[in-house]
Formats: C-alpha cells, sequence, structure tokens
C-alpha cells in the first residue's frame, strides 16, 4: 500500500500576490505565511486562537491564522499586516496606531491592525455584537455605529499584555469617526 | 487628542509588520526545536527512548541530559537543562527535539518516550509549613528582616489596630511574544538572536554555561515582544537553541510553547501576607508589622521582597518587616513587573484603608498624616518625593471630595458603585553602563548603547537624552540599540533603564562636545567618536533615598446578581521625576494601571497538588484583561525636579503604574460592598458568598 500522502501543493494569494507552496499538512496559515513565505508580520502568540496575534484577513474576514491548516484553504485570498500600506503610504489605521501610541512592544500589532480592519468591516455589514443595543440589531444590515463600547467589546479576541488598549480603542475611532 | 512628545523611532517597523522579532530571523539550514517538559513533580528520569521520534519524517535530533553538550555552573540552576537525570518539577525540560520543520519538531517531542522514578512531592504552601525558614537576603539583595524600634510593645499599646492576613496565588508574566531564540555557530562564535530584556546578561550567562570567551558571543534583542521581567534574566531556550545548534551544527530555533511558558520561564510565587498596623487616634501609626510567606523552588532560591515598600512608605517608629519562605518542588519563582511592590503595596495600602475606617479618617487623608519625608527605614532623606501632591491631585482629578465614606452608600439599580484609593511607589535603580556616540563632519550623529526596547520606547527616550545633550534636533541622532556587540549597558528592568543609559548617553555626548570644541567646534573629515562608562559615577551608597510615588484611584461596579466587579474608572497620578517623552511615559503608566487591574480581578492560577503543576497554562484560563475589560483608565503626572538623581533628573515609571492599582480596586470594592475581599484575584464567588445582596 502507498504511504498516504503528508504534503500538498496549495495556492494561496498573499497581499495580492500569487504563491504556490508544497506544504506539510499540518502546516497552519500563520506558520505558511511565517516560515514559507517570510512574512512574519503576523505573530504567533499562542498557536491555539487564544490571544490574536496572529490575525489575518481571509477572503476579507478576520480569522486567527494559527487556526487554520493551510491544506484547507486552497486558492484562499490572504491580507496581512504588510498588504496594508500602499508603498510608503501608511493605511490610514496604520498612522492612528503611530500617532496614539496605540502599542508598546508591537507584538500584537498586526493582530490589532487585521482585526480592526475586519471589524469595521463587520459592523459596517451589519452584524450585532454582545453591547449592541437589540433595537440597533434588529435593524440589520444597516451599519452598526462604534462606539468605543462597540470597539472594546469587538476587539476582545486581541490580548495585548502591554496594555494599549486605550489608545488602540482612540486610533480605531480616529479612523471610524 | 493624542499625547505631544516624539513619536516611536520603530513605530512604523511596527506597524509594518516589517520589525524582525527573535524568532523571525532564518538563517540558511536552519532547524527548528521543540522541547519535552517532565511528566512528574519530582523524580529522576531512567530512561529516554528517542527511537519513535527519531523515525519521524525530517527528525534532526533528540538532545536528552545523555548527549547534550555539558555546562559549568552557574547560579541560576534554572538554565543547567538536560545536564543530569534529576527532575525538580513538573514542566522542568528533560529533552529537546530538533527537525527541518516546527511540525516535525513537535511530532517528535510528543514521540519521546522518558520513563521515570518518581518520588514524593511537596508543592503546596502552606502558612505553618515545616521548611519555612528566615532568608538573610530577598530579592534584589536586600536584608530579609529589618526591626525598627519595639513593634510588639508599641502595637500592643495603640489605641487603634489592624491586623489582616492578604493572600495571593501565582502570578504569570505572558508577554505576547513568548521566549524565543534564534543560535547558530560560526567558525567557533555564538550568534544569539533572543528574546530578552538585556543582551549583555544573556551573553555573560552564554558565555559562563559554554566556557567561552564573552567576545566570542553576539546577542541581539533589536525588537522584543514584551518582557515585565521573565525575560530579565537569560531563560532556558537560549541555552536550548544554543545547545542544539552545536550539537546539530546548525542554526537552531527554539520558540516556547504558550502553555510550557509558566512553568519555565518565572512567576510571581504565591504569597501570604500578614500586616498589622498600630496608630493613634488620629491615624498616625506607631507600629507597623508586614510578614511576608512565600515560596521558591528547590533549582534557585528566589524570595519576592513582598515586605520591602512597608520599609518605604509611612512613618513607622516601630517596624518589623520580614520574609518566610520554603523551597518547593515548584517551577523557579522570578521577577514580575514590580517584584515586592506590586504584591506588597496591595496588603499594606488595603491595611491602610482598613485603618482609615478603624480610626475614621478619610483613606487619602490618612496617607497623607503618614508621609515621612526621609526614608523610614535607613533615615536617609528622600531626593524628591511628592506622594502627598499625587494623593491631593489625584483626589482632584477624581472628585474624590464628594464620596460618602460609608459602604455601600450607592447603588445604580443592581450595580453597588464604590471608589478607593491607594498609594504607589517604586525605587530608583541606576546600574552601571557604557554609550559611544559619533559625529560626522555633516554634524550628522549616531549613539550606539546596548539598551533594549521591550516596548517601553528605549530607543525613542535614548534618542531624547542624546538630542537634549548635544543640543540637536531629534532628527539629527540615529540610535543602535539591542546588541551585545554595542558598548555594554545594564538591561531593561527594575525600572532602571533609561535612568542607567541616559545618564551613559549623556556623559558620552558632553564628552563629544568637548572634543568638538577643543577642535576649535570643527569635525575632522572622519567624524569624531567620544565613549563614557558610568561605573564609577553611580554611587554605591548613595546619601538619598531615591523613589518614584504615586496615587491611584479606582471607581467600580459590583452586579449584585452576578458579583461581576467591573473597573468604571482608573485614575493615577505619579510622581517620578522628570518625564522625558510625554507620549511613550503614558503608555507606559497606562499599562502597569491596565496589568493593575488583572491583578485586582483575573489573574493567578493554582497549584494542582496531585500533579505539581499550574492548572492555567495558556491564555485561555489564565485570564489577563482584554479590550472590554479595560476603559476609563487615566494616567497624569506632577513634573518634578530632583537634581541628585542623574543628569537627567528622571526616575524610572515601567513598574509604579502596577504598583497600588490592585489595592485602589480591592478598597473600591469594599465601598462598593461592605465586603473585604483580602484574596486576589477578586472573582465573583468571593462576593456572593460575602452578603453582596446576591446569590
Ligand atoms: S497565535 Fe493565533 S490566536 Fe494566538
Ligand atoms: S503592544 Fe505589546 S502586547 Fe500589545
Amino acid at each position: 500500500m502507498e504511504p498516504p500522502e503528508t504534503t500538498s501543493t496549495v495556492t494561496l494569494r498573499v497581499n495580492g500576490v500569487q504563491h504556490s507552496l508544497d506544504l506539510d499538512h499540518r502546516t497552519t496559515v500563520l506558520d505558511a505565511l511565517r516560515e514559507h513565505l517570510g512574512l512574519t508580520g503576523a505573530k504567533k502568540g499562542c498557536d491555539h486562537a487564544q490571544c490574536g496575534a496572529c490575525t489575518v484577513l481571509v477572503d476579507g474576514r478576520r480569522t486567527n491564522s494559527c487556526l487554520l491548516l493551510a491544506v484547507a484553504h486552497d486558492g484562499a485570498e490572504v491580507t496581512t499586516v504588510e498588504g496594508l500600506a500602499e508603498g510608503d503610504a501608511l493605511h490610514p489605521l496604520q498612522a492612528a496606531f503611530l500617532e496614539r501610541d496605540g502599542f508598546q512592544c508591537g507584538y500584537c500589532t498586526p493582530g490589532q491592525l487585521c482585526s480592526a480592519l475586519g471589524m469595521i468591516a463587520e459592523a459596517g455589514a451589519g452584524a450585532p455584537s454582545l453591547v449592541t443595543p437589540p433595537a440597533e440589531a434588529a435593524l440589520s444590515p444597516a451599519p452598526v455605529p462604534l462606539s468605543p463600547e462597540e470597539i472594546r467589546e469587538r476587539m476582545s479576541g486581541n490580548l495585548c499584555r502591554c496594555g494599549a488598549y486605550g489608545n488602540i480603542v482612540a486610533a480605531i475611532e480616529d479612523v471610524t469617526r | 487628542m493624542s499625547t505631544p512628545g516624539p513619536v516611536r523611532l520603530e513605530g512604523r517597523e511596527k506597524v509594518t509588520g516589517t520589525a524582525r522579532y527573535a524568532a523571525e530571523h532564518m538563517p540558511p539550514g536552519m532547524a527548528y526545536a521543540w522541547p519535552v517538559p517532565a511528566a512528574v513533580p519530582r523524580g529522576r528520569v531512567v530512561a529516554i527512548d528517542a527511537g519513535a521520534a527519531l523515525a519521524e519524517p525530517g527528525a534532526v535530533a533528540v538532545l536528552t541530559h545523555e548527549n547534550a553538550p555539558r555546562l559549568k555552573e552557574t547560579d541560576d540552576g534554572a538554565l543547567l537543562v538536560l545536564q543530569n537525570d534529576r527532575v525538580p518539577h513538573r514542566g522542568w525540560y528533560v529533552a529537546l527535539a530538533v527537525a527541518e520543520t516546527p511540525e516535525a519538531a513537535r511530532a517528535m517531542a510528543a514521540a519521546v518516550r522518558v520513563s521515570y522514578a518518581p518520588e514524593e512531592h511537596d508543592v503546596v504552601l502552606t502558612p505553618g509549613h515545616p521548611r519555612l525558614f528566615a532568608p538573610d537576603v530577598v530579592n534584589p539583595g536586600i536584608p530579609g528582616s529589618r526591626e525598627r524600634g519595639d513593634f510588639d510593645s508599641a502595637y500592643a499599646s495603640a489605641p487603634v489596630r489592624v491586623d489582616a492576613t492578604y493572600t495571593m496565588r501565582a502570578l504569570h508574566n505572558h508577554p505576547m511574544e513568548p521566549h524565543a531564540t534564534t543560535a547558530r555557530w560560526e567558525d567557533g562564535r555564538l550568534v544569539a538572536y533572543d528574546s530578552c530584556q538585556g543582551a549583555n546578561a544573556v551573553q555573560e550567562a552564554l558565555a559562563g554555561l559554554f566556557g567561552m570567551d564573552k567576545e566570542r558571543i553576539t546577542v541581539v534583542a533589536e525588537h522584543v515582544g514584551g518582557g515585565f521581567g521573565c525575560k530579565g534574566t537569560p531563560r532556558p531556550q537560549v541555552v536550548l537553541a544554543a545547545m542544539a545548534a552545536r550539537h546539530t551544527s546548525r542554526p537552531v530555533r527554539l520558540v516556547l510553547p504558550r502553555a510550557q511558558l509558566a512553568a519555565i520561564v518565572g512567576h510571581r510565587a504565591p504569597l501570604v501576607q500578614r500586616v498589622r498596623l498600630g496608630a493613634g487616634e488620629d491615624g498616625e501609626i506607631t507600629a507597623l508589622a508586614h510578614e511576608v510567606t512565600t515560596q521558591t523552588s528547590t533549582v534557585r532560591e528566589f524570595v519576592e521582597q513582598a515586605a520591602a515598600p512597608s520599609r518605604a512608605m509611612y512613618v513607622s517608629p516601630n517596624s518589623r518587616t520580614t520574609h518566610r519562605v520554603v523551597a518547593l518542588d515548584v517551577p523557579s519563582p522570578s521577577w514580575m513587573r514590580a517584584p515586592g511592590e506590586a504584591p506588597g503595596m496591595f496588603a499594606l495600602e488595603c491595611a491602610m484603608d482598613e485603618l482609615a475606617y478603624a480610626a475614621g479618617v478619610d483613606p487619602v487623608e490618612l496617607r497623607v498624616r503618614n508621609d515621612s519625608a526621609a526614608e523610614p527605614d535607613s533615615g536617609k532623606p528622600y531626593s524628591s518625593r511628592h506622594l502627598v501632591e499625587c494623593l491631593r491631585e489625584g483626589a482632584r482629578r477624581f472628585g474624590w471630595d464628594t464620596r460618602d465614606p460609608r459602604p455601600r452608600s450607592r447603588a445604580e439599580g443592581r450595580l453597588l458603585v464604590g471608589t478607593g484609593a491607594a498609594s504607589s511607589c517604586y525605587p530608583v535603580f541606576h546600574m552601571p553602563s557604557s554609550a559611544e556616540v559619533h559625529v560626522t563632519e555633516a554634524g550628522r550623529y549616531r549613539v550606539r548603547i546596548n539598551a533594549t526596547d521591550i516596548g517601553t520606547g528605549a530607543r525613542t527616550v535614548v534618542a531624547v537624552i542624546a538630542a537634549e545633550a548635544l543640543g540637536v534636533a531629534l532628527d539629527r541622532v540615529a540610535i543602535e540599540i539591542g546588541s551585545s556587540d554595542l558598548p555594554a549597558a545594564w538591561l531593561a528592568g527594575g525600572s532602571g533603564g533609561t535612568g542607567s543609559w541616559g545618564w551613559a548617553v549623556h556623559k558620552a555626548c558632553r564628552a563629544l562636545i568637548e572634543m568638538v570644541e577643543g577642535r576649535g567646534g570643527t569635525v575632522p573629515p572622519g567624524g569624531l567618536t567620544a565613549t563614557a562608562d558610568t561605573t564609577g559615577d553611580i554611587p554605591s551608597d548613595p546619601p538619598h533615598a531615591m523613589a518614584s510615588f504615586g496615587a491611584q484611584f479606582a471607581e467600580v461596579t459590583v452586579d449584585t446578581d452576578t458579583g461581576e466587579v467591573r473597573v468604571r474608572r482608573l485614575l493615577g497620578v505619579f510622581a517620578a521625576g522628570r518625564i522625558l517623552n510625554a507620549r511613550t511615559a503614558r503608555s507606559q503608566f497606562i499599562g502597569g494601571m491596565t496589568m493593575g487591574v488583572g491583578m485586582a480581578l483575573l489573574e493567578g492560577s493554582t497549584m494542582d497538588p496531585r500533579f505539581g503543576d499550574f492548572a492555567e497554562r495558556d491564555l485561555a484560563s489564565y485570564h489577563v484583561p482584554t479590550h472590554a475589560d479595560i476603559h476609563g483608565i487615566e494616567a497624569h503626572w506632577i513634573d518634578e525636579t530632583d537634581p541628585v538623581l542623574n543628569p537627567m533628573g528622571s526616575k524610572g515609571i515601567g513598574e509604579i503604574g502596577i504598583v497600588g492599582t490592585a489595592a485602589a480596586v480591592a478598597n473600591a470594592v469594599h465601598h462598593a460592598t461592605g465586603v473585604r475581599v483580602r484574596d486576589l484575584p477578586i472573582t465573583p464567588e468571593k462576593l456572593l458568598g460575602g452578603g453582596t445582596g446576591a446569590g
């Protein structure tokens, strides 16, 4: 009997560039980015979907890339923190993080940025959160206004041990207001 | 409005994802390592069967105590990994798998079969443990016990007394970047990219362990994803990575799995603290005892100096401050943000609140009355001390004067609302450092110093100090930090980084100015370089006591149905010398206070008595504050001019933010509910059982 295949060719479109990779079936999207493509912007904080440091956008939605097996995401469109700026021009969210000092060690930052982008889109599409007033949630798919409380609730999957939360929320508000 | 002050110099790299951390260097031919932790709490390794592991596709090697490179002795036994068959605690590393890929290394580690001869273990701290002893010194080398006056008589005759015991479980630093090293050997030289708070300390440790000249070792820590003390001393990952790289003759990367950190990198040990305060009717303290009971491991003696702040905070003519410790079969404790002060001030500042109620004095006023111009323990005058100003300014900003002191006097629907206050303090440390400054003919400057930026904004503040000392614009100054190849400097720890580095940088800048002036103000084509070393400048026994002080005010709500405590407002006012960069300083204060909220309400791990391990080892079970937990935190400061400290007039700010927060929150919970929770963290069940009117 043939031994089972343990690798596959996986195609990922990352920040607009197509990559074809031979990957171990155990390889996560996060490790594919970091170890195979040299895109170390997305961080590994826990490898268990508990911290959010590895957050990237997969097909436009924010997700913990440490939890995704790359082989199951053949053909996916991935946006990482490296794909946010346009050349030298920072994305407004990146500029706001800089201005608001929305980080200290910077290790959670790529995840916070990607998560914020995904979060803004979710609220824009009318997805309610735990703290959305029922009356507003009933209006879905009308956009949910992003109050500071909404931002805090929706960003709570992204831990920051340096405690930059207040500044991160201020930075996100600078962009959403 | 954002805070004024220079934006972080490396900020752009951090928001674009190009800043490289220790595990993000990929030397050609690199292999990946994964550790194997001991599965028994104490005993011996009898046999290790690596056969199945080595049969994994991509396997490179399995290191064990039988084949790993031999290390020389060191005073931190936690670094002596894979040297013998002893298992001093569960989670201690007994093998290291090395493979071509991270996936294979992990599978290999799971396939290593280890047989043990287990021995009886003792992992539970009890206040009456028979093996408790009084250590001569506690961290960071201060006396374990101090007595002044006659505590017993003064306490016995005091008209107002408080006797309370405060407890807390182990706390874990959990920086977001796990400990990691990428190591390689090249022609007998070792190069290690290590996630640490100071590359010189790591370089020196490696030189000792491997018995080599430190000039042949380079340790790089360019960007570090947080430390909070647990990367302050060299940790086992750098030793293991260097051993594996030597053993396999390949570059090796080791990233410690998150769930293994609790047992390997150090933590704040559980503490039992009894505080007794005796005071006059007016609340003035006449007797103070702060007695600490804690644990260490059998590998390394580390004693959290929780009684230390009671030697500094308040008048106390009769004082007893003691520590007792027992060495258990547990992981080794180590530094965690504000060792000593963070837990010690939780106990002392809760006791002060209890004294305020016992004496019928306002808690802020009580602290003002007990302020001391000199450090009570040493009798030395403070170079500057503005605790009272912080308390008054904080009270004003917080609106303390409208507070009804009666517990349980405010309710909003099912929420009880309360406010509490506490003082903060943290000593000033300076350690010898060296620096180099170069100026080009075109008038551009380059500062080189092995400072470490673990998120504090070290690069930026070093540039601010240099620009100021040179009298030039900030953008004329380039900074090189984060490598042991640079002039040696103190690590980012003990809130002593900026003062120590800044002193050396300032001195080098002054020397450079003199050089240029000596040449009639011209710089030759090759430029000029000045160096400085502050070894002879830092007094070993300074005539002054030096410390930062602060005051914190918390407003909490307690849900009478669920017992959940939420911090609605948290205000800190600090007096920490001259603030050199307001933007990053504010972040540091707030970051410390945020961790203090975690200490108050969320954090703590449980020792499993049967298996000898922390039950909460990952971020799903060990809860740190999230976005939803934190709002309404404000930090302010009082401008303090202190010519004694150092040429910048600065004090450290990295730790004081966490000091006092938990007490302010606990005192606010008492004010809200009337329930005095003396055991951290303040989780709902402690309030539901305690008469909040719920449950
Ligand atoms: S690394 Fe993926 S959530 Fe922590
Ligand atoms: S900036 Fe350090 S963890 Fe968020």
